[in-house]
């Protein structure tokens, strides 16, 4: 789930040349590892001493040494799963000591002695150190035993037999590399916070965040439909009212004056209502609760300077929710396909497969365009972000440019 | 001229028979939704019918699909529909059978009494009337593209009221030249968009849908 991607595996038993790039990397990366368990160890031995002697002085020196030391190494370790299982691997900040200067001192360890993170930063030293140290070990040390086995007939004729052993070193390390590699890697990523606890409060943290954005946006947008109502279609309603109050005293004496009033009261309900369409459009644009999404994105493209193949594969009907947000990305995509890309032809493709509905927009103009820069698809990807969508944009210069959301959305669950 | 008339809001319904009746037409029936507005049409004898593009049960485009279906039945039969917001789509399906006859109008339109009257009467003489906005969408989407860049800027302006339904006199007295003006843009017009020889009502819905039609 959280992280998206899933780790490469390495194929344990096909031999080709790529299989030996891979051996090579995994013996480079234990070897690291093997070299990292001296450091590991001594922080953990000084951290473990570093407690106790606080009391008497010196271990606050020693914390302060070990304790930030143990951190580094902890980063390190990460960086190193990451490069292991080929997945991104982010590293949390520990938190902070609030004191300053000499107060650092002794507020320093107590801060640490808080935080959960520092804690496993302690037991995962003690792990580089014993049991980690052990599975990387293995590995570094396995193609030792092809060596021994070519060497040692060579010396003592008589153990001429041990040749036989030299392929099942060989299989031995290619298997055992890759399957200790992977194993190691994965208990330091389960350590240092792919817990399930810390990907909960990940998650949590990304919902609160998306929650609050998403609140901030409809107050932001209620105020909008607010100021638009009351500055154009009530203000105008109010001015014809009076128009057509004038428009009754004048009916006996000024006729002609009467039929001018008259006739800019009707101008003024044309505005008002023209305004109201304006209000009714940006919050949920009718088009789309006629037809249904694939509906108005055709509707969308039926006025576009650029010709727009559609295609919709939408079995299921989607919430509504999702289908105003999609749609809003689309026509915030295909208005940008018509100011900048500078494209003969576009694309839309609407798919709604395994509870996701994936929507990609294209263009064969000159690329270029990104989320940075205030642009209105960052907007739209704030929006998306309210359900959990996501919105990729890949547009090398040069182009072609595609977009992408990605909503999940289970139509057919009654809690939708 | 006797004028069906289906609009489920009563306010709306009541004031569109009161305009007409005014107008010296005749209304045989007013009714609040499309399956009536069917059975009416095969029971009554009407020149035109008059309807509401949301309409019950649904309220999204009953009246759209009435007035496909109603096209279907009767082709060329002369249908109006008026509608909240005009959405480009709805006229290219309207238009599709390119037999004329057809109106596509905002409600706010109705506000222009002598405009709408003459809409309807257009509508019920064959010819295409669709709503300025729509027009003007269209207008500014065929800009770019190839076959509208051959006509000239009066030219386009001319079309864009002949889109209206107006009459060449109507457009000569709104862009002030004379009515053999009109008639020879409108011939230039034709010859630059390829229509082939036909009544002039019919070639005026084929200019349109020409733009329409355009991908």
């Amino acid at each position: 789930m959280w992280g998206g991607r899933s780790p490469r595996r390495v194929p344990l038993l096909r031999v080709d040349e790529a299989g030996l790039a891979d051996r090579g990397r995994i013996w480079l990366l234990e070897a690291a590892h093997v070299l990292l368990a001296v450091p590991s160890s001594l922080v953990f031995v000084l951290i473990v001493a570093g407690w106790p002697t606080a009391t008497v002085g010196v271990g606050f020196l020693l914390l302060h040494l070990a304790v930030p030391s143990a951190a580094r190494l902890g980063r390190v370790h990460r960086h190193l799963a990451g490069l292991a299982l080929h997945r991104p691997v982010e590293v949390r900040d520990h938190q902070r000591p609030r004191e300053r200067g000499a107060a650092l001192l002794w507020g320093g360890p107590l801060t640490w002695v808080q935080d959960p993170r520092r804690w496993l930063d302690l037991a995962f030293a003690a792990f580089a150190a014993t049991g980690g140290l052990v599975m990387s070990a293995i590995v570094v040390a396995l193609p030792a035993g092809v060596i021994a086995h070519v060497v040692l007939p060579f010396v003592f004729p008589g153990l001429w037999w041990m040749v036989l052993l030299i392929p099942l070193d060989l299989a031995l390390w290619w298997i055992l590399g890759p399957v200790l590699c992977t194993a190691r890697a994965i208990t330091t990523l389960a350590m240092f916070g792919s817990s399930r606890t810390a990907q909960l409060e990940r998650r949590v943290a990304a919902v609160s965040e998306s929650r609050a954005e998403t609140i901030d946006h409809s107050a932001a947008e209620i105020r909008r439909i607010e100021r638009d109502l009351h500055d154009g279609a009530q203000a105008r309603i109010v001015s014809l009212g009076m128009n057509i109050g004038l428009a009754e005293q004048l009916l006996h004496t000024d006729p002609a004056a009467a039929a001018a009033l008259l006739a800019e009261a009707r101008q003024a309900t044309t505005d008002a209502l023209e305004d109201l369409r304006g209000v009714v459009r940006s919050i949920h644009p009718p088009v789309l609760a006629d037809r249904g999404l694939a509906g108005a994105v055709e509707a969308l493209t039926v006025q576009m300077s650029v010709p727009v193949i559609t295609t919709a594969d939408l079995p299921d009907p989607i919430p509504a929710p999702i289908e105003t947000a999609v749609y809003f990305a689309v026509a915030e995509a295909l208005a940008n396909v018509v100011k900048h890309a500078g494209a003969h032809q576009a694309w839309v493709r609407l798919e709604h497969r395994d509870n996701r509905l994936r929507t990609q927009i294209g263009d064969d103009g000159t690329g270029g365009a990104s989320l940075d820069g205030g642009s209105g698809l960052a907007g739209v990807a704030r929006r998306l972000r309210a359900f959990d969508g996501t919105l990729d944009i890949d547009s090398p210069a040069g182009g072609p440019t595609t977009v992408t959301v990605e909503v999940p959305c289970a139509s057919s669950s009654p809690k939708t | 001229m006797r004028v069906v008339l289906a609009e489920d809001l009563a306010l709306l319904r009541d004031g569109l028979i009161r305009l007409f009746e005014a107008h010296d037409f005749e209304v045989v029936a007013a009714v609040d939704n499309a399956r009536s507005l069917l059975e009416t049409l095969d029971a009554k004898d009407a020149d035109i019918a008059v309807l509401d593009v949301r309409l019950p049960p649904t309220f999204t485009n009953e009246g759209l699909m009435a007035a496909v279906e109603i096209r279907h039945r009767r082709p060329a039969f002369p249908v109006l529909v008026l509608s909240q917001y005009v959405e480009q789509l709805y006229a290219k399906e309207l238009l599709a059978s390119g037999q004329g006859s057809i109106g596509y109008l905002l409600k706010d339109r109705i506000t222009d009494v002598r405009a709408f009257v003459e809409a309807v009467q257009q509508v019920a003489a064959g010819g295409t009337v669709l709503d300025p906005q729509v027009v003007s969408s269209i207008l500014t989407r065929a800009q770019h593209e190839a076959p509208m860049e051959r006509l000239t800027e009066r030219e386009r302006e001319v079309l864009g009221l002949m889109a209206q339904g107006r009459s060449n006199a109507a457009i000569a007295a709104r862009l002030f030249m004379s009515e053999k003006a009109v008639g020879k843009h409108t011939n230039s017009i034709f010859t630059k968009l390829d229509l082939p020889q036909a009544a002039d009502d019919n070639r005026r819905v084929l200019a349109v849908l020409a733009y329409l039609h355009h991908d």
